[in-house]
C-alpha cells in the first residue's frame, strides 16, 4: 500500500453493493434505479412514501428508522411505524392550517426529531420543503424566504424571537409560523396541534416533475439561488445512496451534515430512509470525544461526514481513538470540499479503512463522482463518475464548451444532464439557470482534471465563491451586509486558506471619509455582520484599506485581493482602474 | 488569579469573537455556542486565544468541560489555580 494508492482486498470488493464498477456502468442505471422505487398508482410518486410508508407496508414498521441523540445525551428512537404516524400528523396539521399541495414550508431549527418529521410530513402533504441552516442570521433567512415565497415556517421559540419576528412584515406570503416549543404572538404552537391531528393521512400522489425540495445556494453576484428539485429525485437519492455510500437495509448510518444544507437532506433524510437503514441524528455540534463515543456505542456501520470535521478529528490525535472498538464501521465517506490526501491516508491508518471522498453540488441533488467500496482509492481524488453519469473536463470559450480528453488537462468539470435528481431550475431565475448549460453540458463552476485512469481531481473554483467548512458562501451577500454599515464605503470579500475549515471568510473594507480604522470599529463591524448574516456566513476577519482595487466599471477585483493575500502572481490587471491602498 | 479576573478575560475574549452579543442577554448555565451564537471555528479560535492568554494547554479532550460560560470559567479557575 503506497500513499498514492489504497488497494481494496478482494473480500471487501465482493461485499460491496456494487462489486464491479465497469460492469455497473455498462448497465442502464436509471432504469434499474426506477425499478427500486415503488411509486404510487397512475405513474405518481412521493418521496415520503418511498422513505417511510412502503417499508411499513412491507412489514418493517418495527425497525428503528431514527435514533436521536440529544445534546444532554438523551436518546429517543423512532421506528418506521412511529415515523409514519408522526409525519401523518404533521401533514394533517398543515392541511388543517390551510396549506395546500405546492405551498412552501420552511424549517429553521436544530437537529431535533421535529425537523425530520416536518420534512417528511411536508412532502406527504404535497408541499415543498425548504430547510434553512439555524446558524443563518436574519438577512440570509429573509432573502431565502422571500425568494421562495415561504407560506409556512416551522421553528423554535428562541430562533423565532432572535431571527424571524423582526422580518414578519417583510414576508407577506408567510401565513403560518409553527413553534415547536413555546408561544409567541402570531405563531401557532405545534405540540397540541400534533396531538389533535389524526395519525392517518393519505400521502399525496405527486407527478414525478412536481417540486418537492427547495435548497438555496450562493451566487458570486446577486441574491442566493433557489434550486428546484422534484419528487422524481428520489430515484437518484435511493440509487446513489446504495452505490456511493454502500447503504443497505439494517445499516446503522450516521450522516453528520445538518439538513439546512443539501447533504443533510439528500443523504441525511431521504437516501438513508429509502434504503431502510437506521439513521443516527446527533443534536450537538462537533466534539471529537462525543463523536467517537457515538461511533462505538451505536455500532455505526456507514459514516458520511465532511473534511473540516475529519481534520478536527486528526487534530484530536490517535489517542482519542485508542482502546475503542470501531469494528462495526464498514464504509466511510466525505463530502463538502476536497478531502486532502493526508486525511485519507490518516483515516486508513487509524480506522483501517479510508474515507471515500465524493463530489456533487446542490444543483446535482445527489452524488455524481465518488470513490466506491469496491474501487481502489487514490487519496486526494474525488473518484470516478457514478454509473449513469457522464462527466467530462471541458474548455469553455465564447465559441462554446469543448470536451478536453487529454489526461491531466485542467478545465471546467461538466456533466451531461438528464439524471433524476438534476435541478429543474433556479426559482424565478431562468436566465441564471440557462447560463449553467453550454452545448449539452451542465457546467459545474469547479475546475478539475481527469487522470489517465479516469479518476477526477479537484483543482479550484472557476469563480469567487468561498467554501468554508463545506458550505458555499457568496461574497456578494457578505459585502452587501457590510456596506449597510454607516462607516463602510466599499467592501471586498474573499476566502483565505485555513487548515481546518478549508477557507475562512475575510473582508477588506474601505471606510467613508469621517471614519477612523480603529479596533473598536472593527468589532462593531464584525458584530453588525454577525447580526445580519449569522456566524456561518459572517467574516472571521476584517481588515481596513484606504481603497480597494477596482475595474473601470467600479467592480471590486476580488481575484486581485486573493492573489495578493496568497502571494500569487496578479495575472491580467489590464482592467484595473483604481488600486488598493 | 481570581475568578473575577478570569471572568473578565473570558468576557473580553468572547467580545472579540461575538461583539454583537451582550453579556446581559446570556444565560451562563446554558450551551455556550448557542448563547453566543458561535460556530465550531469560532469556538476553536476562542480556545486558542484563551490557551495563549493563560499560558495553558487546553486539549480537545477537555472541550466537554467548556460547554457553558460557567463551566468554562470553572475549568480556567481550576487550571490556573
Amino acid at each position: 500500500m503506497t500513499k498514492d494508492h489504497i488497494t481494496k482486498p478482494e473480500e471487501i470488493r465482493r461485499q460491496a453493493n456494487m462489486t464491479d464498477y465497469d460492469a455497473a456502468r455498462a448497465e442502464s442505471t436509471w432504469d434499474v434505479a426506477q425499478g427500486l422505487i415503488d411509486g404510487l398508482p397512475g405513474d405518481k410518486l412521493n418521496i415520503a412514501h418511498e422513505a417511510i410508508d412502503r417499508h411499513v407496508a412491507n412489514g418493517h414498521g418495527e425497525q428503528t428508522a431514527l435514533r436521536w441523540i440529544g445534546k444532554d445525551g438523551a436518546r429517543r428512537d423512532f421506528t418506521y411505524a412511529d415515523l409514519q404516524q408522526q409525519t401523518n400528523r404533521f401533514a394533517g396539521v398543515l392541511r388543517a392550517q390551510g396549506l395546500a399541495s405546492g405551498d412552501r414550508v420552511y424549517a429553521l431549527m436544530g437537529r431535533t426529531p421535529d425537523l425530520y418529521i416536518a420534512a417528511l410530513g411536508t412532502l406527504k402533504a404535497g408541499c415543498v420543503f425548504c430547510p434553512l441552516f439555524s446558524a443563518f442570521g436574519p438577512e440570509p433567512i429573509h432573502a431565502r424566504m422571500e425568494i421562495g415565497g415561504a407560506n409556512a415556517l416551522i421553528t423554535t421559540a428562541r430562533l423565532y424571537k432572535r431571527k424571524v419576528a423582526g422580518l414578519r412584515d417583510r414576508l407577506p406570503e408567510l401565513r403560518t409560523v409553527f413553534l415547536t416549543d413555546g408561544e409567541a404572538d402570531g405563531c401557532a404552537t405545534l405540540p397540541p396541534l400534533m396531538q389533535a391531528a389524526p395519525d392517518r393521512f393519505a400521502t399525496e400522489a405527486m407527478d414525478p416533475e412536481d417540486m418537492a425540495l427547495l435548497h438555496f445556494t450562493s451566487g458570486t453576484t446577486g441574491k442566493p439561488k433557489g434550486v428546484v428539485h422534484v419528487h422524481e429525485a428520489v430515484v437518484a437519492h435511493n440509487m446513489t445512496g446504495r452505490i456511493a455510500l454502500d447503504l443497505r437495509p439494517g445499516d446503522i448510518y450516521w450522516c453528520t451534515a445538518d439538513p439546512g444544507w443539501v447533504t443533510g437532506t439528500s443523504y441525511g433524510i431521504i437516501a438513508p430512509l429509502t434504503n431502510r437503514v437506521t439513521m443516527i441524528v446527533d443534536e450537538a455540534e462537533f466534539d471529537a470525544g462525543r463523536w467517537y463515543d457515538i461511533l462505538e456505542r451505536e455500532a455505526v456501520t456507514v459514516w458520511y461526514t465532511a473534511p473540516t470535521a475529519i481534520r478536527m478529528l486528526m487534530k484530536a490525535g490517535a489517542e482519542a481513538v485508542e482502546g475503542r472498538d470501531l469494528s462495526a464501521l464498514r464504509f466511510m465517506a466525505s463530502v463538502g470540499e476536497p478531502l486532502n490526501p493526508e486525511a485519507v491516508v490518516w483515516s486508513n491508518e487509524v480506522f483501517s479503512r479510508p474515507f471515500h471522498d465524493n463530489w456533487w453540488q446542490t444543483e446535482t441533488g445527489g452524488i455524481m463522482i465518488a470513490n466506491y467500496a469496491s474501487m481502489d482509492v487514490k487519496p486526494g481524488s474525488m473518484g470516478k463518475p457514478l454509473p449513469g453519469i457522464d462527466a467530462g473536463i471541458v474548455e469553455v470559450t465564447e465559441a462554446g464548451a469543448t470536451e478536453v480528453t487529454t489526461p491531466g488537462t485542467i478545465g471546467e468539470l461538466a456533466l451531461r444532464p438528464g439524471w433524476p435528481s438534476m435541478m429543474r431550475g433556479y426559482l424565478h431565475e431562468e436566465a441564471r439557470y440557462k447560463k449553467c448549460f453550454r452545448d449539452g453540458w451542465y457546467l459545474s463552476g469547479d475546475l478539475a482534471m481527469r487522470d489517465a485512469e479516469g479518476y477526477f481531481w479537484f483543482v479550484g473554483r472557476a469563480d469567487d465563491l468561498i467554501k468554508s467548512a463545506g458550505h458555499l458562501i457568496g461574497p456578494f451577500e457578505v459585502e452587501s451586509a457590510l456596506i449597510e454599515h454607516e462607516a463602510v464605503a466599499e467592501a471586498g470579500v474573499i476566502g483565505v486558506p485555513d487548515e481546518t475549515a478549508g477557507e475562512l471568510v475575510k473582508a477588506y473594507v474601505a471606510l467613508k471619509p469621517r471614519f477612523e480604522p480603529t479596533e473598536d470599529l472593527k468589532l462593531d463591524l464584525l458584530g453588525h455582520a454577525r447580526k445580519r448574516l449569522g456566524p456561518a456566513v459572517a467574516p472571521k476577519d476584517i481588515v481596513f484599506r484606504k481603497n480597494l482595487p477596482k475595474t473601470r466599471s467600479g467592480k471590486i477585483m476580488r481575484r486581485l485581493l486573493k492573489a495578493r493575500e496568497l502571494g500569487l502572481p496578479e495575472g491580467d490587471i489590464s482592467t484595473l482602474e483604481s488600486d488598493e491602498q | 488569579m481570581t475568578r473575577d479576573s478570569i471572568e473578565q478575560i473570558l468576557t473580553a475574549e468572547l467580545a472579540t469573537i461575538a461583539p454583537d452579543i451582550d453579556m446581559k442577554d446570556v444565560d451562563r448555565s446554558q450551551d455556550l455556542r448557542e448563547e453566543f451564537d458561535i460556530d465550531s471555528i469560532d469556538f476553536l479560535n476562542l480556545v486558542t486565544a484563551l490557551a495563549k492568554r493563560f499560558g495553558l494547554e487546553m486539549p480537545e479532550a477537555d472541550y466537554p468541560q467548556m460547554d457553558t460560560f460557567d463551566h468554562l470559567c470553572d475549568y480556567l479557575v481550576a487550571k490556573t489555580g
